[in-house]
């Protein structure tokens, strides 16, 4: 009895048994969650352990200079300071904090903000670029709070640095943060707060100018605070890039240009080197390197007169009058005319059942009876009205394109514009009406649907005094990217020949253009140069219009494209200034340019029409 | 009776494997503090080993029915601590956890435990039935749920847990019936909604963290993603004493304390793993073991109690830190750095070896 009492005191064994059992299952349950982790996904777990305590710190590579042909530095890196922002601690980066920090280094709290958020998806180890280039107030704002803000942290870049501010500025371009879809695009190659070429040659050879960015690795405990730091991973700078450009002819270009609205291109149409490109207005591409604020780059890219733009290569406007070396070249090579061919021109012209006006109309008369030579030298629009109508659209506008027109040059620069040149078939596409044989006559005086660039001028005057051959114009040496793996640009040269007469008749209409009594571009003479070219003014709107408003932006465009010596020269530079009113405001820009080139290289001694022409020549005229 | 006992009966086995595991964490906790403001935190950890074995062994000398008889006055002196901390507690991180007695701080939830341990086998124990009734339930329910819910509002959601185990093997071993399992089940269901909204917005989002865990890998997933990568990164081997980079440098947090098992992992690899799980593992069963053959069931009760919190507590803690469940602030037993958690371990074994010893006596 006293046995079986103590029997029914105990709690019965199985019971005890099984709570052995869900023991041993919950143990065994454990070690195979161990397991798993410890053995199975050990490698995984390694690699998330190594990332966690390793910070990558990019040691910016330098940009490659930019160097004019003479060597001599247009753009350079100078010493800088960026404030980076450290992620590992993704916690402590909470609203407040951030508004703390934008704060504190002078930027809009709402992009700091958006930027985290961009970059939120980022491996934590990674920092992301606050602030490019910070000012000496940041370093020591960064430098002062290093216990409140432990995730800003300060490291050295190369700021780009343009000798030369505003010169080339266009050409050159600039250079900023890679936007999101560039890096989305490159792959891994990019990463947030890169900076890479943005326009111009710094966006063209980006690839040769920048750098690899080398890496610090240093060890980090939670808190983000540096412990240690591993091997360094060398950062190797870009290459220089030497440009075609002369700065001497490029300071000779933006002074003579002045604050003008316009450009100018000069080249060396014997190779397409580029010598000078000027576009005003201009900007300091210095501001970008700083990074721009809202309030700098709206009114950059909110201004009419459009200061990013390249309009050397950019700019699409009716050539006006120097299209009439086009039309004379193409009446000349069809045989629709010989030189001696001459018209009669009032100061006006009836075709077609409209009244065509002469540009010297409005001061009550006409050319009288005019040659080719003297059509070209005074710039006769009846003349050219007239052989417009005997060659018909389909002539001009095969000409026109061949000789460079209607199609990018293939300058080695972003954003080159095509230009257009009409033909019946993009009347009918983009019009859906037949071709009305009056635009012909517009077309022929370089006016109506045709735009040019100012390059394309430069192309073709260069081309055609050269004989029909045309070099494609470029601003980098190409044997520099053969060492970069950069396709080699195709073989520059393209030939359109044309028939000695014609070059003849052409290049000796465009000398008389400067150098004769009545030319238009006198305004161009140099003494002791063998300078040659064409004047246009084109009209921007109709008359009528331009009188109602009398505003200077419906001012005509005034072109020149002057080259040296007149026949196969060595330079042509094409003058644009918008809204120039004449054609006078344009020559003794290109003058300036053709001037400083012979300054430094010996002119040639004129090849044809020296001794006899030499006598008729008129003291140039006192300006416009 | 007394000269009946002797050193000899002392289950030295248990001691010792609880010696052992105590020794694992002083070297862990040392490893882990070693380079921090917390450098001496081991010393202070073998101070309250030390004291607790002592205590132990006190404790098992005296007869556990003497402790049983007072059972009434221990749980209102455990109810009035608790209270007290609520009132005038010391305050750590916005929480009252800590009562201050004598200049040393101390938690009064831990000591809880063995108050409820024994209450529970004071109250089923004088039963004479096989089964239990729905009375008995409610009352096993209050015996716990007072208390817990005081622990909850400190708020340590974590310990107040701690003490439902006791009543679950209690009921358990008194005989519920399936019926009884099936209703309780369905009214803790119901219930579920009622107990979200009475949850602080952190534990809601440690609940969802690990309903979820890549939700938010930086919030409250970061706990449970840190240690899995400390854990996972050990391997078989470890990485060795004071290399694990993860705790090291601070990506686990309280290393020392409550995620002392992921630093360990970490520097152990999954061979010290096995080891410690090991032990805890004999513990255990040596402990359930025991209960078997306590002569009276209050004493298998009291056995019974404790196994089921120190098996709670071990199996919650190292679950969590590999993510198999929701992080709660759940000390590990014996490894864990803090006095008041090792001193309810030692006295709770204290207990047992008590009720083991008299086996023989009746």
């Amino acid at each position: 009895m006293e046995v079986r009492l103590a029997e029914d005191q105990r709690v019965p064994a199985w019971k005890i048994v099984l709570l052995q059992y869900v023991v041993a299952a919950a143990f065994l349950v454990l070690l195979v969650g161990y397991w798993k982790l410890q053995i199975g996904e050990h490698a995984y777990y390694v690699e998330q352990a190594e990332r966690n305590r390793i910070r990558n710190l990019s040691i910016i590579a330098a940009r490659g200079r930019i160097l004019d042909r003479e060597g001599r530095v247009l753009v350079d890196n100078t010493p800088a300071f960026s404030v980076l922002l450290l992620r590992d601690n993704a916690q402590a980066l909470t609203p407040a904090r951030l508004v703390g920090i934008a704060r504190g280094l002078g930027l809009d709290p709402g992009e700091v903000q958006q930027l985290v958020t961009r970059t939120a998806r980022l491996p934590c180890f990674q920092p992301v670029v606050l602030k490019p280039s910070a000012t000496l107030e940041d370093v020591a704002f960064v430098d002062s709070h290093r216990l409140e803000y432990p995730e800003l942290q300060l490291i050295q870049t190369q700021r780009r640095f343009y000798l030369k501010h505003t010169i080339a500025a266009a050409l050159l371009g600039y250079v900023g943060e890679v936007s999101a879809e560039a890096i989305a695009k490159s792959g891994s190659r990019y990463r947030p707060g890169d900076v890479i070429g943005k326009s111009g040659i710094e966006a063209q050879y980006n690839a040769i100018l920048s750098g690899r960015d080398g890496m610090q690795r240093v060890i980090v405990n939670s808190r983000g605070q540096e412990v240690g730091s591993m091997t360094a991973i060398d950062a190797h700078p870009g290459s220089d890039l030497r440009l075609t450009i002369d700065l001497d002819l490029q300071m000779a270009a933006e002074m003579a240009l002045g604050d003008r609205e316009g450009a100018v291109v000069a080249l060396d149409p014997r190779t397409g080197e580029v010598l000078a490109m000027a576009s005003h207005p201009d900007f300091d591409p210095n501001d970008f390197a700083r990074r721009l604020d809202r309030q700098q780059w709206k009114q950059l890219t909110a201004d009419p007169a459009k200061p990013l733009m390249n309009k050397a290569i950019q700019a699409q406007l009716a050539p006006g009058s120097v299209f009439k070396i086009a039309t004379s070249c193409a009446a000349l090579e069809t045989g629709t005319i010989k030189p001696d061919f001459t018209v009669d021109c009032p100061g006006y012209v009836n075709i077609y059942g409209h009244t065509y006006h002469d540009w010297v109309f409005e001061k009550g008369r006409g050319h009288g009876r005019v040659d080719l030579h003297r059509a070209i030298v005074n710039s006769c629009d009846v003349y050219f009205y007239t052989v417009g109508k005997l060659l018909g659209i389909d002539k001009l506008a095969y000409f026109a394109q061949h000789l460079g027109l209607g199609a990018r040059t293939g300058i080695d620069l972003p954003g080159e514009d095509a230009g257009l040149v009409p033909t019946p078939e993009w009347v009918e596409r983009v019009f859906k009406h037949k071709w009305f044989p009056g635009e012909t006559i517009s077309v022929a005086i370089g006016q109506g649907a045709l735009q040019v660039t100012p390059l394309q001028l430069a192309y073709m005057i260069g081309g055609v005094a050269s004989g029909g051959v045309f070099h494609r114009p470029h601003v980098a040496f190409p044997s520099q990217l053969v060492a970069h793996d950069l396709d080699p640009p195709p073989d520059g040269e393209r030939q359109f020949p044309l028939s000695p007469l014609t070059v003849s008749a052409v290049t000796r209409g465009m000398w008389g253009v400067v150098n004769e009594g009545g030319g238009t571009g006198t305004g161009a003479r140099v003494p002791g140069l063998d300078i040659a070219g064409k004047t246009g003014t084109a009209q921007v709107v109709s008359v009528s219009l331009k009188e109602a408003t009398h505003s200077a932006d419906y001012r005509n465009n005034a072109w020149f494209v002057g080259y040296s010596p007149s026949v196969n020269p060595e330079i042509v530079v094409a003058v644009l200034v918008m809204h120039g009113g004449h054609s006078t405001v344009a020559t003794p820009i290109a003058a300036a340019v053709i001037k400083a080139f012979y300054d430094q290289h010996a002119p040639r001694p004129p090849r044809f029409a020296a001794a006899e022409t030499q006598a008729r020549l008129e003291p140039p005229p006192r300006g416009p | 009776m007394r000269k009946n006992l002797s050193f000899r009966d002392l289950d030295w086995m248990l001691l010792l494997v609880a010696l052992l595991i105590a020794a694992v964490g002083v070297m862990e906790i040392y490893s882990t503090t070693a380079h921090s403001a917390l450098a001496s935190q081991y010393k202070k950890q073998i101070y309250w080993v030390v004291v607790g074995c002592l205590l132990a062994i006190l404790v098992s000398r005296m007869d556990y029915h003497r402790l049983l008889e007072q059972v009434a006055a221990l749980y209102g002196l455990g109810i009035l601590g608790l209270l007290a901390v609520l009132v005038a507690g010391h305050r750590v991180a916005k929480t009252h956890r800590w009562l201050s007695v004598g200049g040393q701080t101390f938690q009064v939830s831990e000591m809880v435990k063995l108050v409820i341990i024994l209450a529970v086998a004071a109250y089923l124990g004088g039963r004479r039935a096989n089964s239990v009734a729905w009375k008995d339930l409610v009352v096993l329910a209050g015996l716990a749920g007072v208390p817990a819910t005081l622990v909850a509002l400190e708020p340590d959601l974590g310990t107040a847990l701690t003490y439902f185990p006791v009543i679950v093997a209690g009921a358990f071993l008194a005989g519920i019936r399936w019926r009884q399992v099936a209703v309780l089940t369905l009214l803790g269901a119901l219930m579920l909604p009622v107990g979200w909204h009475f949850l602080r917005p952190y534990q809601r989002e440690r609940l969802m963290t690990f309903v979820n865990p890549k939700e938010d890998a930086q919030g409250s997933g970061y706990q449970v993603a840190q240690s899995k990568i400390a854990i996972g990164s050990g391997g078989f081997w470890g990485k060795g004493i004071g290399n694990g980079t993860q705790s090291q440098l601070g990506f686990i947090p309280v290393s020392h304390a409550d995620f002392i098992f992921a630093a360990f992992a970490e520097e152990q690899g999954f061979a010290g793993t096995l080891v410690v799980l090991l032990l805890y593992f004999i513990l255990l069963l040596r402990l359930l073991d025991g209960a078997q053959w306590a002569t009276d069931r209050a004493g298998a009760y009291v056995i019974v109690g404790l196994a089921a919190v120190l098996f709670f507590q071990v199996a919650v803690n190292t679950g969590m830190m590999i993510g198999l469940l929701p992080i709660t602030g759940i000390p590990l037993p014996l490894m864990s750095q803090g006095g008041s958690s090792a001193l309810f371990t030692f006295l709770g074994l204290g207990l047992a070896m008590s009720v083991k010893m008299r086996r023989f006596v009746n």
